[in-house]
């Protein structure tokens, strides 16, 4: 390439020059988008001018999904084949896509403008079959009509949102992102302003008259920890821990991270609530970052939530209009800046300590632990890292106080907490409940029950990396810790389900499918064992099941489960030790004819 | 100087505060078994062949890079240690060439791993890159130790010229953009051929020599070419 065909490029890099390797992320993302893919003399001049070997540029390319060294620069079609969405024919668009782009027009090349592919769960479960076209998400793809794919107008796709509470999704019934004004309206940034004690005169006499003038941040924590908030991410740590830990942590330089990585099969949640009321989220992080003293937050959103993207940097850049971020907040003399980082298609970036190495500019490999994020996260340093729904608690929190809070959920899961119903059910949506309704409850009376005709099978509850609920388990309650004491596990709230005419083997395929290629390959345990797991139960699912499989499966399941680096690993097995349990009849050897197997 | 006390294996034994598990074992005539670990490169844990159970702990921690606490109960063959290991090793065997790894081949018969237990396995089977007079990069043997890549970088040389390329099981080591070896930053120090362990990164003589060509015929085959600089007198 020549110099003058550099210099766009040079331009981009002028951004990201002083901060050397930590731009290299936004940068490869600015060139791909500039230029349509990655050459080597672009990438070349990425690592030079950032000051990052080359060896390892190349290395962060291939790392990543959404990074391309493909010189044809096409617009990438992805249509999602996981499991839900493979329910509602997946493969027949894909198939009616790939034939429909490879078609040469004579009207000049609008189909062999693009190349098709099939990508991993998408977060438009409820969209299904969901294809993305470059930057926009289509829902309902037509397999019969692979044309109005490409003529669909770029508009969010608005989820069914029920259940008793309204705590988190008050703005999620607009047709479009809820504005600040909108937000302010009805309520937003009043805990922030409570916990800065810098509200108008109105506002503080009604916080005076109920006690509370003001908070410094050791007592916004120590409502966080007497709410008993738990991580809504998956991993359910009490985040008031976090927060006091990154507080009492050494060292003046200190970070909050909102974890909006979101890319567990059957998670829309996050999606949602970016897409819906970015405000809500933003409030929750400048309120963290307010109570460990941290002056810098990062927001790192999955890279293939575009709208989310453009709505939350609409957000901040309307918050820090209102100075609600920047220097001086609200006169309070706490100073508050956000980076916002778009994450370039990889699921283990959604583990805390590998979502830190991709915004310091690397390959997303996790960090033993310890130590923890709260003494060595971001840049080595003291961090907090809270995934999207957990933030969108705080408001709520500081302004009604954690007495309030405990009152929803049950003792030891308290709040409220969205569950992401899709699958054979009659209203697959997003549902606002406590903790400590049961999965009956929650499919049968908020989501209509099993579609017309047909019985409950399983629900996978916690995504990919969970395990699954019968019949048997429907009374159980949805909290962590009856889910636990019932051998199943929440996770971050999806709720899968599958119907009695589902074939359970196909959805054991999609998920060690998905796991295999999420894996980082760091460690060995779940570097191979995703990779054999998937090898077995493709062949199981494709009618033969050799003698010896069910213990290989399940010495592959427990070896990663008990032996790997990471919770990705840690969890890759659980669906197939889960049905090895619960479905043993589908690892029986010798049967050919896969129709004549008992419970299919 | 903390000292710390902990039980291994029902023995008690007493070291300093930042011993590791796999060092406190030894104390106590414990070898625990380890590939990716060396002593000259940053521990990094990812073999995880050298997982013991801590009474209390839900997972199992590496032995090679986790420190001791006071008054740990640690089992380093329990069931599921036992089972982790057996399974990594087949798994290993299922992917890679392990001809040249002698320590590993005992471990494989140590454990009682059955070399076939994956009989649909998707081999690590890759074409030897023979791309300069060196040394040749045979990667159907490589372990993925991360090693090579470590000791380029700043584990000693600070050269940078590999790093991996890919994710996941189809990771592997690799220049940018896959340019031969000459054309990168890469000295010809020896480094990374010093520290792998499974034969991947080999002298090229040595290959040469196992090939059955005779000496002067790999002398002629891995010369480089010398430039007379000119002296001004």
């Amino acid at each position: 390439m020549s110099q003058s065909e550099l210099i766009p490029l040079q331009l981009i890099l002028n951004e990201y020059k002083q901060i050397g390797r930590i731009g290299l992320l936004p940068a490869l993302l600015a060139a791909q988008k500039q230029f349509g893919y990655l050459s080597p003399s672009i990438s070349a001049e990425i690592g030079r001018t950032l000051g990052v070997p080359l060896a390892e540029v190349y290395g962060v390319i291939e790392f990543y999904s959404m990074l391309t060294t493909n010189p044809d620069g096409k617009t990438s079609v992805q249509v999602c084949c996981d499991a839900i969405c493979a329910l509602q024919g997946a493969d027949r668009v894909f198939e009616a896509l790939q034939q429909h782009c490879e078609v040469s027009s004579d009207d000049g090349g609008h189909p062999t403008d693009y190349h098709v592919e099939r990508v991993a769960c998408l977060g438009l479960c409820n969209h299904a079959p969901a294809v993305k076209v470059g930057e926009i998400a289509v829902g309902k793809a037509d397999p019969g009509n692979p044309e109005t794919v490409f003529l669909a107008e770029d508009k969010p796709l608005i989820d069914h949102v029920d259940g008793s509470l309204r705590i988190l999704t008050p703005n999620c019934c607009r047709p479009e992102a809820t504005s600040l004004d909108e937000y302010r309206n009805d309520g937003g940034y009043e805990g922030l302003t409570k916990a800065l004690s810098m509200a108008p005169s109105e506002v503080l006499a009604e916080f005076n008259a109920a006690g509370l003038l003001g908070m410094p941040p050791t007592e916004v924590i120590a409502e966080v920890n007497a709410a008993g908030l738990l991580g809504r991410g998956g991993a359910a740590f009490p985040a008031g821990a976090k927060w006091e830990a990154v507080s009492k942590a050494p060292g003046d330089i200190k970070y909050v991270v909102c974890n909006a990585d979101e890319s567990e099969p059957g998670s829309f949640k996050d999606r949602f609530l970016l897409e819906m009321d970015p405000h809500r989220t933003l409030e929750g992080l400048i309120i963290a970052a307010y109570a460990v003293g941290a002056k810098t937050g990062y927001i790192y959103i999955r890279g293939e939530y575009h709208r989310a993207l453009a709505e939350v940097k609409t957000a901040v850049e309307a918050a820090r209009q209102a100075g609600l971020i920047g220097k001086n907040i609200m006169g309070s003399g706490f100073d508050f800046e956000v980076e916002i980082r778009q994450g370039a298609g990889a699921y283990i970036c959604g583990e805390e300590t590998a979502l830190f190495e991709s915004i310091e500019g690397k390959r997303g490999f996790p960090r033993i632990k310890p130590p923890y994020p709260t003494t060595h996260g971001l840049f080595g340093r003291p961090t907090v890292i809270n995934n999207v729904e957990t933030l969108c608690n705080l408001p709520f929190i500081v302004t009604t106080g954690s007495e309030n809070y405990r009152k929803i959920g049950t003792a030891r899961s308290t709040g409220p907490k969205l569950f992401c119903v899709s699958g054979d059910v009659q209203r697959p949506g997003l549902y606002e409940v406590p903790f400590g309704i049961t999965l009956r409850e929650l499919l049968f009376d908020l989501a209509g029950g099993i579609r017309k005709g047909h019985n409950l099978k399983a629900a996978l509850l916690g995504g990919a990396a969970g395990s699954f609920a019968v019949e048997k388990d429907l009374d159980v309650r949805l909290s962590f810790e009856d889910l636990r004491a019932a051998g199943l596990s929440l996770g971050s709230g999806a709720v899968m389900v599958f119907d009695d005419s589902r074939d359970l083997r196909d959805v054991l395929r999609r998920i060690t499918h998905f796991f295999a290629d999420e894996s980082c390959g760091k460690c060995y345990p779940c570097q191979i064992g995703t990779q054999r797991q998937f090898e077995i139960i493709n062949r199981v699912a494709g009618g033969t099941v050799l003698p010896g499989d069910a213990g290989r499966l399940a010495d592959l399941g427990w070896t990663m489960t008990d032996a790997s680096l990471c919770g990705l690993g840690q969890t890759a097995g659980l669906a197939v030790l889960s049905a090895l349990e619960q479905f043993p009849e589908l690892f029986l050897p010798a049967q050919a004819d896969s129709s004549e197997q008992k419970g299919i | 100087m903390t000292i710390v006390t902990l039980t291994i294996d029902g023995k008690q034994v007493s070291v300093e505060a930042g011993t590791t598990l796999m060092q406190a074992a030894q104390q106590v005539g414990q070898e625990i078994p380890t590939i990716c670990y060396h002593d000259h490169c940053t521990g990094n844990g990812l073999c995880r062949l050298c997982v013991v159970e801590v009474e209390g702990m839900r997972l199992l921690p590496p032995a090679c890079i986790t420190t001791v606490q006071d008054g740990q109960q640690v089992h380093t063959s329990s069931e599921k240690v036992i089972r982790s290991r057996r399974t990594i090793l087949e798994m290993l065997a299922s992917t890679v060439d392990l001809t040249e790894a002698p320590e590993i081949q005992t471990y494989l018969d140590e454990y009682e791993a059955d070399r076939d237990r994956f009989p649909d396995a998707e081999r690590r089977e890759l074409p030897v890159i023979d791309d300069n007079p060196m040394y040749i990069r045979d990667y159907s043997k490589c372990v993925l130790c991360w090693r090579c890549v470590q000791v380029c970088a700043e584990d000693a040389q600070y050269t940078f010229a590999i790093n991996f390329t890919g994710r996941g099981y189809h990771s592997m080591i690799g220049t940018f953009f896959d340019q031969p070896m000459p054309a990168t930053t890469c000295v010809f120090c020896g480094q990374c051929v010093g520290v792998c362990p499974t034969g991947a990164l080999k002298p090229k003589r040595e290959w040469l020599l196992e090939q059955g060509l005779a000496p002067d015929e790999i002398f002629e085959a891995t010369k480089t070419k010398k430039r007379r600089r000119d002296v001004k007198a």
